[in-house]
């Protein structure tokens, strides 16, 4: 269907049967990619070939394709999502790469994300930091009409930057200590900035961070690396207003 | 048989707030002893686990993903409609609900629509105290954009990523109850069967997709938040893992379908660059505003660089067709005619699926900068999917299945026709009617999540007994049985084919033939066709590895299994509504200038199918639709 010239490419893949199976590489050769295929549909047609050579066809997490569920998550060549600037995985395309290369395709790799199969990881560990306290207890109904908080505009704009998270991982993938900082502090920060969450804010970062610790998640020693890997932009001047609100705390 | 909606009497404005003081109440100390299960994690199945496990009961919350914060709701962009008349632009209630009614072209009901236009305030109000960082102005007051099918300005946004922030609130207020135990939350589970005893909705039948091991699990009452089936049409804006599943499940133990072919098809999409892609991205159909839509005249010049192609061998169809809206004609109409031109040979890009939009002439008119501010976002997501620069070339746009206003037949408490099955959100068919307006999707699952199922679940479970039914009663083993025997069954096919290659000829058919426009000879045909590709399936489908593992093949294969039965229902239904309306247009019956020829007479019903078996003729029962409020009208846009 396509009127441009195809790339031939090796992948070399981690595979790995479950939890408990060490795992190793293994090669296989992309055929026919074009430059329009996005990196996860070059991935869908490999498997094709798979199936069709009876054997079993690489897993690999992915949902929405436009870049907003979070669910994608592959190292390639050493990048989380692959390196390229605000952008995951399912919208990195093809042209990014030449015909003949070598790419090489890993899960997430960190101690609180332990390998389920192949390129999929287990993530819970996010979920149980938001649960310890990345929310407003507000119930439903009950709350006073929108416009009886009045916030800042640039306070309302910081709050964005910071909720942008897509919970992906990426942060923790590309720290070299699996450290949840910029997860945790990007909720963290966009609740302490608005007057909604300032009433929980103290509670919030100490049982945030605990989880954080309790999960298995590292410390951070200023890479800066998350920043480099968050497909979303988030800077890590939320996980300085973190460590801000973390020193708050202790007084409050 | 003629469906009883159950709506509630008397003047509409009383409706909601009478029916809320009819309804039965639990106890609060009787409410921890009734088990719920929420299947989907999206605005609607988010908000109603986190609200009912607030309220007390005890919930069980699944969704097939690897955490609840990560449903299709996410992928909204525009924003989410209320009728708080911040502005005093003239909106009110009565005013949001005349828009959806006449927007979905009469066919939704009333009292659904007046009860959603009513709680769109508080829902505004319950994402604040979250948290939701919508957009404000200066002075920090909550701030609104217009959007299509209103003349008002009533639609709140979080910049281009209104669902994403919205579909987090209720996440987060879900996390809170997982945390304090009211809601135990399944992640990475798929239900393949409603459990029905003796006639009401008593549990579920899940895979988990790690273990493979098929689970029971029993409640005294299920609702099914799963979303729409427009996957179907293999190409579309949904999700890859968007299924039918879990409503077509339900369909085949009871739960009447209502209005499969209302189906919304959106124009300004990215088009198809190759057969191996399905998922298309939507970008926000604002740019119409300042883009010319336009089509080379001749063959010849289709594989020209825009460039190349002088003003006057191009065709503006839309300017030309429709000369007083132009560019801005509504939806299906634009849907439509890229369709028919490319139909016609004289469509652009790869598989000549695609006509241009160019904003040339703006950019000359208002300067690049300008362009850049409105809507620099869009430009750099359709960079970096095509890699063309829209401010130096035409994009190159197509439109794509991405709403399905139909969905699960429900009353006015969102109850099927099984007791104790109720369904929300895009999953159930209740007041978008046959067309579905922007920025009211996020606005109804959140509705029925947070402001009516917490009422209405209520009415029901004060009927009934708790915990009456457990897992080791004889139809959970029987229904547990039946779905290993499916799982076996495609395993063990060993065929010639993938699962994508037949998702991808079933959608060829869908997208043909019971897409943008219908026919009766293509409907006709298509009901011939479908059978033929399911029977292969089922017999020369190919799908490695066991059932006893993570194996993404196998869920697959069992999703479009189910779009193989489905899709034939929903040409069916198309068949049978001898009617244009909304996005159901049926070549036959339209007006001399294009427009939806609506036949009220004959067709002012909501039409909910009841499965008879498959190769078998579903039955149709129908509702009757009365518009006491809002009169009949024909739908104008001019």
């Amino acid at each position: 269907m396509s009127d441009h010239k195809t790339m031939t490419l090796t992948l070399i893949v981690w595979r790995q049967k479950n939890a408990n199976d060490p795992g190793k590489f293994a090669t296989y050769t992309a055929k026919n990619i074009t430059e329009h295929h996005s990196f996860l549909e070059m991935l869908d047609c490999v498997n094709e070939d798979l199936i069709n050579d009876g054997k079993e066809p690489i897993v690999f997490d992915h949902d929405c394709r436009e870049g907003i569920c979070g669910m994608c998550s592959q190292i390639i060549n050493g990048a989380a999502h692959g390196g390229q600037d605000r952008t995951t995985v399912c919208q990195l395309h093809m042209r990014k790469f030449k015909d003949g290369d070598t790419i090489y395709i890993e899960p997430w790799r960190a101690r609180a994300f332990p390998i389920i199969k192949d390129l999929i990881v287990d993530r819970q560990a996010l979920d149980k930091i938001i649960q310890a306290g990345g929310y407003t207890s507000c119930h439903t109904g009950g709350t006073p009409d929108g416009n009886t908080i009045l916030i800042p505009k640039p306070i309302a704009e910081e709050a964005t930057d910071a909720a942008e998270c897509i919970g992906c991982g990426a942060c923790v993938a590309g720290c070299p200590n699996g450290a949840a900082m910029l997860f945790t502090g990007a909720k963290i920060s966009q609740l302490a900035l608005l007057p909604q969450g300032k009433v929980e804010a103290a509670a919030r970062v100490k049982n945030m961070t605990d989880t954080m610790s309790e999960c298995g998640f590292g410390n951070c020693t200023n890479h800066y690396e998350c920043q480099a890997s968050c497909p979303k932009g988030i800077n890590v001047k939320f996980i300085a207003r973190m460590n801000r609100e973390f020193l708050k705390a202790q007084f409050a | 048989m003629i469906l009883d909606g159950k709506c509630p009497t008397g003047p509409i404005e009383k409706s909601w707030d009478k029916h809320r003081f009819d309804l039965k109440l639990v106890n609060p100390a009787n409410k921890r002893k009734y088990n719920i299960i929420v299947v989907g994690t999206g605005l609607a199945g988010g908000a109603a686990a986190a609200t009912l496990g607030e309220l007390g009961y005890n919930v069980q919350a699944f969704c097939y993903q690897d955490s609840p914060r990560r449903a299709h709701s996410i992928a909204a962009q525009g924003g989410i409609n209320a009728a708080k008349n911040y502005p005093s632009d003239g909106d009110s209630v009565l005013r949001l609900m005349y828009d959806t009614i006449k927007g979905g072209d009469f066919r939704a009901r009333e009292a659904d629509v007046w009860r959603l236009a009513q709680v769109s305030n508080n829902i505004i109000d319950q994402c604040v105290a979250q948290g939701v960082p919508f957009g404000r102005d200066y002075a920090g007051y909550l701030d609104n954009r217009s959007f299509g099918g209103a003349q008002v300005s009533r639609t709140f946004y979080s910049r281009g990523e209104t669902g994403q922030q919205l579909l987090l609130g209720a996440y987060s207020a879900l996390s809170r109850q997982i945390k304090l135990g009211s809601v135990k939350m399944y992640n990475r589970r798929e239900m393949l069967d409603l459990v029905v005893v003796d006639g009401v909705a008593k549990g579920i039948t899940c895979r988990n997709l790690i273990t493979g091991e098929m689970e029971s699990y029993a409640a005294d009452a299920v609702c099914l938040c799963t979303g729409g089936y427009v996957n179907v049409f293999y190409l579309s804006t949904n999700a890859k893992g968007c299924s039918a599943t879990a409503i077509w499940k339900a369909a085949k133990k009871g739960a009447y379908f209502a209005n499969p072919c209302y189906t919304q098809i959106h124009p300004t999409c990215i088009p198809q660059a190759g057969e191996y892609q399905s998922k298309l991205t939507l970008m926000s159909e604002s740019l119409r505003n300042d883009g010319r839509i336009w089509v080379p005249k001749k063959k010849e010049d289709i594989g020209k660089r825009p460039d190349q192609i002088p003003e006057e061998d191009r065709d503006y169809y839309l300017e030309r067709k429709y000369p007083s809206f132009g560019n801005l004609a509504p939806r299906d109409i634009s849907s439509r005619s890229a369709k028919e031109a490319c139909d016609d040979g004289l469509g652009v890009g790869p598989g000549g699926r695609g006509v241009y939009l160019d904003f040339a002439d703006s950019i000359k008119r208002l300067s690049e900068d300008t362009i850049r501010e409105r809507y620099g976002n869009l430009f750099e997501m359709y960079e970096r999917i095509t890699d063309d620069n829209g401010y130096k070339t035409p994009m190159r746009i197509y439109p794509a299945p991405h709403y399905a206003m139909g969905g699960l037949w429900v009353d006015y408490n969102l109850m099927s026709n099984i007791p104790g099955l109720f369904v929300l959100g895009e999953a159930n068919f209740s007041v978008h009617g046959a067309n579905r307006l922007g920025a009211s999707a996020l606005m109804q699952g959140l509705s029925d999540g947070y402001f009516v199922i917490p009422y209405t679940i209520g009415g029901y479970l004060a009927t009934i007994k708790p915990g009456l039914v457990k897992t080791d009663h004889a139809e959970f083993k029987k229904s547990v049985e039946d779905v290993s025997a499916t799982t076996q069954k495609l395993l063990s096919i060993n065929g010639k084919r993938t699962v994508t290659e037949f998702h991808r000829d079933l959608g060829k058919i869908m997208w043909n033939q019971v897409g943008m426009a219908r026919s009766k000879e293509s409907l006709t045909d298509a009901i011939k066709q479908i059978p033929k590709i399911r029977e292969e399936f089922w017999n020369n489908v190919k799908v490695s590895g066991s059932g006893a593992e993570l194996n993404q093949q196998l869920e697959n294969a069992g999703r479009v299994a189910d779009f193989l039965e489905f899709g034939e229902l929903l040409a069916r239904d198309a068949l049978h509504r001898e009617e244009s309306c909304g996005g159901h247009f049926r070549v036959e019956h339209q007006l001399p200038d294009g427009e939806a020829k609506r036949n009220d007479a004959d067709f002012s019903y909501v039409g909910a199918w009841e499965f008879k078996g498959i190769d078998k003729e579903p039955e149709l029962h129908k509702e009757p639709l009365k518009f006491e409020t809002i009169h009949l009208a024909v739908r104008s846009y001019k």
